[in-house]
């Protein structure tokens, strides 16, 4: 059974390799010139201006944590949805069930402000 | 999919269903006390409870294709920890509102910790003990950090959530070898592969090892205690006082399911490895909780060694043992959340009374509540005729019969040794001049809680009989 894994072990070797080999040719072959304007932070083209470790206000965290609950919600949906008529009532209610408690969840944020900006 | 005997699956149902009508009803109320969330969730606990009774059997039944499992050892595990949770509700709502940080997400986060106990008392495959205990591992989480202003309640739930989330990761770590030595993720049939000839017994044993780990992890086991004591004290003594309770009869019900129902033909391996572990946790529970002058952390350092107790029954190794450590694990749930919520009765908003020298002289200022807490400290240290002598008599009795006499000895050694520390603060209370002479402030309600919960240890102690068989016949085949 444990030969089984042995394809993910090659897996894991390759791709270690592949990783390690394409650095250290990176870093072996090619010229070095460096100058003031090449080491130098990049930030879309124009003068940094900035630390980048600046505060960041926490309500963008609450936005992308309900974003990926959505999310989430529809990578369940579609699968659920193309299968629906093999899996019966018993998985029609599954899923029912778990929207149900998404709702419930949902209420909750609007009603806690979470989705009013200001 | 299919989804059969959903009757069992009963007081589940209802818990989740009221659980998330008490969040409705919590946020649409404008109580500055929370009292309709509060009472809501009192009424689900309660019915709860009864449905556990109604359903209860006393024989093995399965639900959910194999996934769930009703006996008799999940009957009274979950009425118990209902009934626990109910109390740990009371004493958390008098504490919350004494110190001004009441909320109703508190309740909500209490049940939702009560439906991943359940589910974990109830589980028959390493996903759905997996599942229970993530349920519960991350409403406790979030209740840690309930006040977001105490810089020491935040960072013992940081350091909660980062050690409990290594424990889980290697809980499934274990749980993946095993299911790639068996093939199988379900309790029973993981348990038959392993009984015949196993192709990789090593690899096994292996899994073995990470799954024990995960499990003393989530009972503070040492070395695996290292986040107990910093989250018993930095975290608000309400929470303290849920967390020291019912989940430990969950982490033991998780236990029984990895290690006996799952696991049990590997018993000859886990029990040396569980010897360790309990000699290790009553040794260094009972000696470092001598030195501590903060009264929570000194229960919690009581707590591993507790656990280490509880630990001797598993290794007794068979249904008598298992029937003395659930025995246990009930009175220490009932003895640590007495002796929570005594700190909570006599701390005032603002200052919480978690010093040694805050129970000085108590005895004057309350002779009532100095007896309480005479009871309780006693109970802990097993001085008959308390209930928490029968438990430590239950376990030892066991163990002995099992044949591991000098194991019991040392039990014995540290249980003395831990009863320093819990007489000195019987000595506190009735020899030490009080440091303010007025009466503890509380409402009568508190009192008279906590005095059925002291009694109960006194009385189910006079007659230890009913509770040890309902342990026995849970664990009788």
């Amino acid at each position: 059974m444990l030969s089984n894994y042995l394809p993910i072990l090659i897996f894991l070797i390759i791709g270690l390799l592949m990783g390690v080999v394409m650095l250290a040719l990176g870093f072996i072959l090619s010229p070095r010139r460096p100058d003031a304007e090449k080491q130098s932070p990049y930030e879309c083209g124009f003068e940094a201006f900035e630390d980048a470790r600046m505060q960041f206000d926490v309500r963008y965290y609450l936005v992308a944590i309900l974003f990926i609950i959505f999310d989430l919600e529809i990578a369940f949906l579609f699968p659920w949805g193309v299968v629906l008529d093999q899996i019966g009532w018993a998985g029609f209610w599954a899923m029912m069930v778990f929207l149900g408690l998404l709702t419930v969840g949902f209420v909750y944020e609007w009603k806690k402000g979470a989705l009013e900006w200001e | 999919m299919s989804i059969d005997n959903l009757s069992l699956l009963l007081p589940e149902i209802a818990l989740l269903t009221l659980a998330c009508a008490t969040l409705m009803v919590d946020i649409f109320s404008n109580d500055p006390k929370h009292g309709p969330g509060y009472w809501l969730a009192q009424l689900t606990l309660l019915v709860t409870a009864v449905l556990v009774l109604v359903t209860y059997t006393g024989d093995s039944q399965y639900a959910m294709a194999g996934m769930f499992v009703s006996d008799a050892m999940s009957g009274l595990l979950k009425f118990a920890i209902c009934i626990i949770s109910l109390f740990a509700l009371f004493y958390s709502r008098e504490y919350l509102l004494r110190h001004d940080i009441i909320k109703g997400e508190y309740f909500v986060l209490g049940l939702f910790a009560v439906l991943g106990m359940l589910v974990m008392v109830s589980a028959n495959n390493l996903l759905t003990v997996y599942l229970g205990l993530e349920l519960l591992s991350l409403s406790l989480y979030a209740m840690v950090a309930i006040h977001r202003d105490s810089s020491s309640a935040s960072e013992a739930a940081i350091k909660y959530f980062v050690l409990g989330a290594i424990a889980s990761g290697m809980l499934l770590y274990g749980i993946s070898i095993l299911y790639g030595v068996t093939g199988s993720l379900e309790l029973g049939a993981v348990a038959q592969v392993l009984e015949g000839q196993s192709d990789y017994p090593t690899l096994a044993i292996f899994g073995l090892v990470f799954v024990l780990i995960g499990v003393a992890f989530k009972l503070g086991a040492v070395p695996f205690h290292m986040w107990l004591p910093d989250v018993y004290q930095g975290a608000p003594t309400a929470v303290t006082l849920f967390i020291g309770s019912a989940p430990k009869l969950a982490a033991f019900a998780m236990a029984i399911r990895l290690l006996v129902d799952g696991l049990g033909p590997l018993l000859p391996d886990w029990q040396q490895m569980l010897m360790i572990l309990a000699v290790l946790s009553m040794a260094t529970g009972n000696l470092i909780a001598i030195a501590q002058t903060n009264i929570k952390r000194m229960l919690a350092y009581s707590t591993i060694a507790h656990i280490g107790f509880l630990l001797l029954g598993l290794v007794a190794g068979n249904a008598g043992g298992y029937a003395g450590a659930m025995f246990y694990v009930i009175t220490y749930a009932l003895m640590s959340m007495g002796g929570f919520a005594m700190i909570i009765l006599l701390g005032r908003k603002g200052a919480e009374a978690d010093q040694l020298d805050d129970f000085s002289g108590l005895a004057e200022r309350s002779p009532w509540l100095a007896f309480l807490m005479l009871i309780l400290m006693f109970s802990m240290a097993g001085i008959p005729p308390f209930l928490g002598f029968w438990a430590k008599w239950f376990v030892l009795r066991e163990v002995i019969q099992a044949g591991f006499v000098w194991i019991a000895l040392l039990a014995v050694a540290f249980a003395i040794v831990g009863a320093f520390y819990y007489l000195r603060v019987v000595k506190l209370m009735y020899f030490d001049e009080p440091r303010e002479p007025d009466e503890p402030q509380c409402s009568t309600p508190l009192r008279t809680v906590l005095s059925v919960n002291g009694l109960s240890l006194l009385l189910l102690g006079l007659s230890p009989g009913l509770l040890m068989s309902l342990c026995m016949a849970a664990f009788s085949p």
